[in-house]
């Protein structure tokens, strides 16, 4: 019950920190001074990295802040100390909000914040901010479970299509992941809660290319799926790996779709590509950038979704099934309302475990789990996720940290 | 092309040059790094349509524009300068060891193991000698591997060194794996990063000092011994012809595995710096490609460890330069990578000129 509470009251604290930034906490920054640093894993090529850089210039455009002169980028900055160089040279260059891009780039940030305290450094996708005890760190994420979710009802609704022309087809969904962290499992488990909310026979392989941006590794790991009889492909990489081979077997005859991450595939795959699940990054930098200017506190840990146009999906290609806007629509309508709660705990089981992070009931239905068990140590550092009949994500740390691995999504290594 | 009678010389041939002063050849040096620019800017010019003088001077900027990254720049030349010296016995004795990454990541990984095991039981300075010691024998045992099947089977030190690499590279990931930090993070972050166990200390308020003075020292040491000692001119020896060697009764076996040892030992000890003394943390990428890079610097220095210095400098500086002129003018780092190509396309090209002259027909008979 204490626990509870406890995940109640941070609710509500992070809840408010959307709402509003809060109470004045320092002194108003000028907009036409201001320096603002990013920090990037790769550069524009990468759909993921192009969103971050489109997201940060847009938000800093929308508060006056001219990023010709005071938004500096540094580009292809890999996830070692290579960051932390980078992140002081920045500050060192004047600037007075830093952001880095990829989850790896955290501790280096989070050095680079002890030594610069009059910094705020921003490591987007992170999650050590809360327990980091540093009031100058903070991580934000946006609710792209929400948009995930969005995109596999989209390749539900192909998917239920082609069972519908024929009935002999093994419903059989492939993703390509870059990690096993809980960002990954958050993603492709909502995306295939999507999915199977309606074709409920569904069932997914998911490929690891243990890499962010690899667009051989994306195409091969592709390749691999649809042959062990996938027909539709979806991603949690930052290529357009995977959506290329996806065309090319359709190209060879194959009846084959993909469902892309980040940014519009239909440039590389145009008759396969259905949808993207995309972030709205410029949501969740311009309440950091516009909080820091105020002068008012940023929120430790800052998350969003579709009520506040955080997340979103690319527009519908050609070869979607006859609906999927309006079901769409409705899916959008339903999260932004809570009529749909995207990992509610009646829509999925998982199988007992022993080492006690979560707990199910003789049907497999998980009734207690663990939020974020930072350390890996199987105690509970943050309080439960199971509020109300559903695994709350985002809530407790803006990080998703959904990591259940549930019935019907195997992963292949 | 027809065959050339004995009374009809070609228009131009290629003649080995006797022995160029030294003052010369440096000077032809000289040159060619600055024709080098030059090319480079017409590139830049023709390619980007920026004003290369401007690139240069963000180039330059980004390696030294502020206090600290010129410090950054002298650590990370510090560390390619190591592994370059550790080299160095090796490719003159005409062992080919490419396998200067996996040396690195073994010194590494001791390194990181140590700092977590005994960071909190035992005190900094002697655990950084202990560290020191079990980095150097790592890295000797790994380097003493292949050269032990080069001595007595033969084996083809070139693709057994690469190999190593990978082996070195896969115990690697395996220790991130088992290390990481957070969990589910997949890397092992900032070891020690509140104690500070293990880190190397700052001297006269510099965290690179004591790396700057462990390897100017090798580079000295590495100088004399490779230039003055019995050790070192058994190892010219080998190098020049094994026959040679054994006729005047070196132990070729011995010399190979020693002096392999030696050179995978030194580069142990550029794993330690990298860990302790620089970025505090392992991952697969501690080498970063530095093992490769060292070579060219090790033979465009011809072994001299002193011109290594330089030559480590000016590609460090290209590598820092590159993320600067990446934000500052939206190019990416492969622009400083054509440049670097066509600034040591020139280097090898002078060296060309030093070695050989071009004859004319019309000077027949001249000689130098």
């Amino acid at each position: 019950m204490k626990k509870k509470m406890l995940a109640v009251f941070t609710a509500a604290a992070v809840t408010a920190g959307i709402m509003a930034c809060g109470a004045v906490y320092a002194d108003a920054v000028d907009a036409s001074s201001v320096k603002v640093g990013l920090i990037c894993v790769e550069d524009e090529n990468s759909g993921y990295d192009a969103s971050h850089i489109d997201g940060l210039t847009a938000a800093c455009e929308e508060l006056g802040i001219d990023t010709a002169s005071q938004l500096i980028i540094k580009k292809d900055i890999p996830e070692d100390e290579t960051c932390y160089d980078n992140a002081v040279d920045l500050a060192e260059e004047g600037c007075e909000i830093i952001f880095s891009d990829s989850y790896g780039h955290q501790s280096y940030m989070l050095e680079a914040a002890s030594e610069y305290p009059d910094v705020v450094f921003v490591a987007c996708t992170g999650d050590m901010a809360a327990g980091s005890g540093l009031d100058n760190y903070k991580n934000i994420f946006p609710h792209t479970y929400e948009s995930r979710y969005v995109s596999g009802v989209v390749a539900g609704m192909k998917l239920a299509e082609m069972l519908e022309a024929n009935p002999d087809l093994d419903p059989y969904v492939g993703y390509v992941g870059a990690y096993p962290y809980a960002e990954v499992v958050s993603g492709y488990t909502a995306f295939f809660l999507g999915v199977r909310s309606l074709v409920p026979e569904a069932h997914m392989d998911v490929q690891y290319t243990n890499s962010w941006y690899d667009p051989t590794a994306e195409g091969a790991a592709a390749e691999a799926l649809m042959s062990k009889g996938c027909c539709i492909i979806s991603q949690h990489a930052d290529s357009t790996g995977a959506p290329s081979a996806v065309q090319a077997a359709f190209e060879k005859g194959k009846e084959v779709y993909c469902v892309g991450y980040n940014v519009d595939m239909r440039s590389v795959a145009k008759d396969v590509a259905l949808t993207s699940a995309q972030n709205n990054w410029s949501v969740l930098y311009k309440h950091m950038l516009d909080c820091f200017l105020k002068g008012e506190e940023v929120p430790v840990d800052f998350s969003a979704g579709i009520a506040d146009e955080a997340v979103m999906i690319s527009d519908l290609g050609d070869s979607v099934a006859e609906g999927t806007a309006e079901k769409v629509e409705e899916t959008w309508a339903g999260i932004a309302d809570g009529s749909i709660q995207v990992f509610n705990t009646d829509c999925f089981t998982c199988q007992p475990t022993d080492n006690g992070s979560y707990v199910v009931d003789e049907n497999g239905k998980v009734t207690s789990a663990f939020a974020l068990d930072a350390d890996g140590d199987f105690v509970n550092d943050n309080g439960e996720a199971i509020i109300d009949g559903a695994f709350e994500e985002s809530v407790l740390r803006s990080a998703p940290y959904f990591s259940l691995r549930i019935d019907g999504i195997t992963e292949l290594n | 092309m027809a065959r050339h009678s004995s009374g009809h010389e070609r228009f131009l041939r290629i003649a080995k040059r006797d022995r160029m002063p030294k003052s010369r050849a440096f000077m032809i040096r000289v040159a060619a790094v600055l024709l080098s620019l030059v090319v480079s800017g017409f590139f830049i010019l023709a390619v980007t349509k920026l004003n290369p003088i401007d690139v240069y001077k963000s180039l330059f900027a980004g390696a030294f524009g502020t206090k600290r990254r010129f410090w950054v720049t002298i650590r990370d030349t510090m560390m390619l300068l190591c592994i370059s010296l550790g080299l160095a016995p090796a490719f003159k004795m005409r062992f080919w060891n490419i396998g200067a990454e996996g040396q690195v990541l073994i010194g590494g990984i001791v390194t990181a193991g140590m700092m977590r095991a005994l960071g909190t039981s035992i005190p900094t300075p002697l655990l950084l000698v202990l560290m020191f010691a079990c980095s150097f024998a790592a890295g000797a045992v790994w380097g003493a591997i292949p050269a032990v099947f080069k001595a007595y089977w033969n084996a083809n030190e070139t693709l057994f060194t690469l190999m190593m690499n990978y082996v070195a590279i896969q115990l690697t990931s395996y220790c991130v794996a088992r290390w990481e930090n957070p969990f589910g993070s997949n890397s092992v972050g900032i070891i020690n990063q509140k104690t500070k166990a293990g880190w190397f200390p700052a001297i006269f308020g510099q965290q690179i000092t004591l790396n700057v003075i462990i390897v100017l020292t090798l580079t000295v040491l590495m100088f004399l011994y490779l230039k003055y000692s019995k050790q070192g001119y058994e190892i010219a020896v080998v190098g020049s012809s094994e026959n040679t060697a054994r006729y005047a009764g070196i132990n070729v076996k011995n010399v190979t595995v020693r002096t392999v040892a030696l050179s995978g030992a030194i580069c142990g000890i550029a794993g330690f710096i990298a860990v302790s003394g620089a970025s505090h943390t392992i991952s697969t990428s501690t080498a970063g490609g530095e093992g490769f890079t060292a070579i060219i610097v090790a033979w465009l220095a011809q072994f001299n460890s002193f011109i290594m210095v330089a030559i480590s400098l000016l590609l460090v500086t290209l590598q820092k330069g590159a993320v600067q002129i990446a934000s500052q003018f939206n190019l990416n780092d492969y622009a400083s990578d054509v440049i670097t190509g066509i600034i040591l396309f020139f280097i090898l090209g002078s060296e060309f000129f030093i070695k050989f002259r071009v004859v004319h027909r019309s000077r027949k008979g001249g000689r130098s």
